[in-house]
């Protein structure tokens, strides 16, 4: 099982999980520099966290090491750290503005 | 690591004080566990330990940071005491900053590369809730967001850096990765020297080097006071130390693909924030953009890497915390309830407060770097290691900014001595402040007069 799994992921060249992670990783990149809505741009936090772990998956199967998937299970264990307390900064910012749009945000000048 | 538990059972204890109700005792059990956590990190000085199959080895350049880290920690929570006894839930706080001491710690110690991103991971995690902590004040939730924001961007890098790495050399382990790096014919070069710039990326954000620095005065200025003195010391320091460990073992055989990165990053620092410091109305505001420059400075010793770089760092640190410590308290004291004061606050606070003013004094003097304090043999150093390696260019630049440096430390100094103001009651100082600005005004002093306490260590 564990064989055929390996072997079906490198039944794809490297280089396109190194293309495709690559793609998803600079997607999330704009989304955070160009969305005004804060759970868009939490969302694109998390599609460059997953390609991050799509590259370590790849790499770790092409390696033959297991040692990059457990690394994909701490990104993803923190990952819902920190997304459980960016929410929670989101609900206190949204009880004293009543929105998402991060351009309230304005009070300290960038 | 005896720290390490001390720190995470600190952390725990703290929590569970508040349901046995023993919240009392809880402030000086912090202080005695965070005396012996830095006692027991001395005991095991010049005995290199590697912990849980190499994840995290205390060689002397971990044990001296996570000490000064622990020392530095207990002056912060004297510091802090009275804020958020007064103000928040005092033991999920503590708790919170126990447990991002943790990540410090990691952070220093680390020798494989899950180890620096759990650390990190912890430390920040920690302190976007901490720069929340006032949640009516918009300020602070929009000072908590940013830099959750700008905290989990950085992070993203910094993985897809550990990623590329990890593809080229096939491991987390630093040595075996600085191995596999120093190799003379390296698979995928490209695709390494891209991971090694992406994670300079993401670890400049965190040290908040120039151009990845704008989140840091807002999210300094937002930040309740106590939280900001906590960025601009602890973090810093893990920060930073994380920074010179990983580029000075891992990718020092390849410095040539990235040194010239950091000179770029050093001189946009230098220039940049002290320029930009200069036209700062609110002191903590300054403060936030002295701080940057001081991650330039400390920057410098990368650029002109060699076998005193890190020593030359860990005295830079100390002075630097010591000073800022201080200085913080002091702000803390001065701005009490109005969280953002400018230079006038401190108009004539020599005549409301005369050794708050003299504390003030040797701190900012120190930050300047004015002989025969700690902060000018801290630059002295430094400029030394650059000197030796060759890079006289980068040492007149530094100089130059630093005289930048004194222009707007001297204007808080000034507004204190030499200005008068319509205020002139007392200001009362808590014993416990008081203490605290005796111990980093002898430090400051002792420190400078005899840099051998430190500068050889390591």
């Amino acid at each position: 099982m564990n064989e055929n799994i390996t072997q079906a992921v490198q039944g794809i060249p490297l280089n396109y999980y190194i293309w495709l992670s690559t793609a998803l990783f600079v997607i999330g990149v704009l989304g955070v520099l160009y969305r005004r809505n804060a759970i868009i741009i939490f969302m694109c936090i998390e599609l460059m966290l997953n390609a991050v772990n799509l590259l370590l998956v790849a790499f770790s199967a092409y390696h033959g090491d297991g040692s990059g998937q457990v690394f994909v299970f701490f990104i993803m264990a923190v990952a819902a750290a920190e997304v459980a307390v960016g929410l929670a900064i989101l609900i206190v910012i949204y009880h004293n503005t009543r929105t998402t749009d991060i351009n309230v945000l304005n009070k300290l000048k960038w | 690591m005896n720290a390490v538990y001390i720190l995470s059972g600190l952390g725990i204890f703290s929590l569970l004080s508040e349901i046995f109700n023993i919240r009392k005792v809880l402030f000086p059990i912090v202080l005695l566990g965070l005396a012996a956590a830095a006692l027991l990190l001395i005991m095991d000085w010049n005995s290199v330990q590697s912990y849980y199959s190499n994840m995290l080895t205390f060689d002397n350049y971990a044990v001296a940071f996570s000490a000064g880290i622990s020392i530095v920690a207990l002056l912060w929570f004297m510091m802090s005491k009275d804020y958020f006894e007064n103000n928040t839930h005092v033991t999920d706080h503590f708790a919170l900053v126990l447990f991002s001491l943790v990540g410090a710690v990691f952070m220093v110690s680390y020798s494989n590369l899950a180890m620096l991103f759990l650390g990190i991971e912890i430390l920040s995690i920690s302190l976007y809730i901490l720069a929340g902590s006032k949640m009516k004040d918009l300020f602070s939730n929009e000072a908590a967001f940013k830099y959750f924001l700008m905290g989990s961007f950085a992070t993203g890098f910094l993985l897809f850096g550990i990623a590329l790495v990890y593809g080229v050399t096939g491991s987390f382990d630093l040595n075996i990765i600085a191995e596999t790096v120093a190799a003379p014919s390296v698979n995928f070069p490209s695709l390494l020297y891209a991971g090694v710039l992406m994670m300079m990326v993401g670890l400049a954000f965190k040290i908040s080097a120039v151009p990845f620095h704008f989140w840091a005065p807002d999210v300094y200025e937002g930040s309740p006071t106590v939280v900001t003195a906590f960025m601009s010391t602890i973090v810093k320091i893990a920060a930073f130390a994380a920074f010179f460990r990983l580029f000075s073992t891992c990718f020092a055989a390849v410095s040539s693909q990235w040194v010239d990165v950091v000179q770029v990053i050093t001189v946009l620092t230098l220039v940049v924030s002290n320029i930009t410091a200069v036209y700062q109305n609110s002191v903590k505001r300054m403060l936030a953009f002295s701080s940057v420059a001081h991650a330039g400075y400390m920057l410098i010793t990368l650029v002109a890497l060699n076998e005193v770089s890190d020593s030359a760092i860990l005295y830079y640190v100390v002075s630097y915390a010591t000073a800022s410590i201080a200085a913080f308290t002091i702000l803390h004291n001065v701005a009490f309830e109005n969280e953002n004061v400018t230079a006038e606050a401190f108009n004539g606070l020599v005549k409301r407060n005369p050794f708050m003013a003299f504390t003030m004094t040797v701190a900012l003097l120190s930050l300047a770097g004015i002989p025969p304090l700690a902060g000018f043999f801290a630059k002295y150093y430094i400029f030394t290691v650059a000197f030796e390696s060759g890079y006289v260019g980068l040492v007149l630049l530094a100089i130059l900014t630093s005289l930048i440096g004194i222009y707007y430390y001297f204007r808080i100094i000034i507004a204190m001595y030499l200005k008068s103001s319509d205020i002139i009651t007392p200001i009362e100082t808590p014993l416990l402040h008081r203490v605290l600005m005796v111990i980093c005004l002898l430090a400051s002093i002792i420190l400078g007069v005899a840099p051998d306490l430190i500068i050889r260590l390591i």
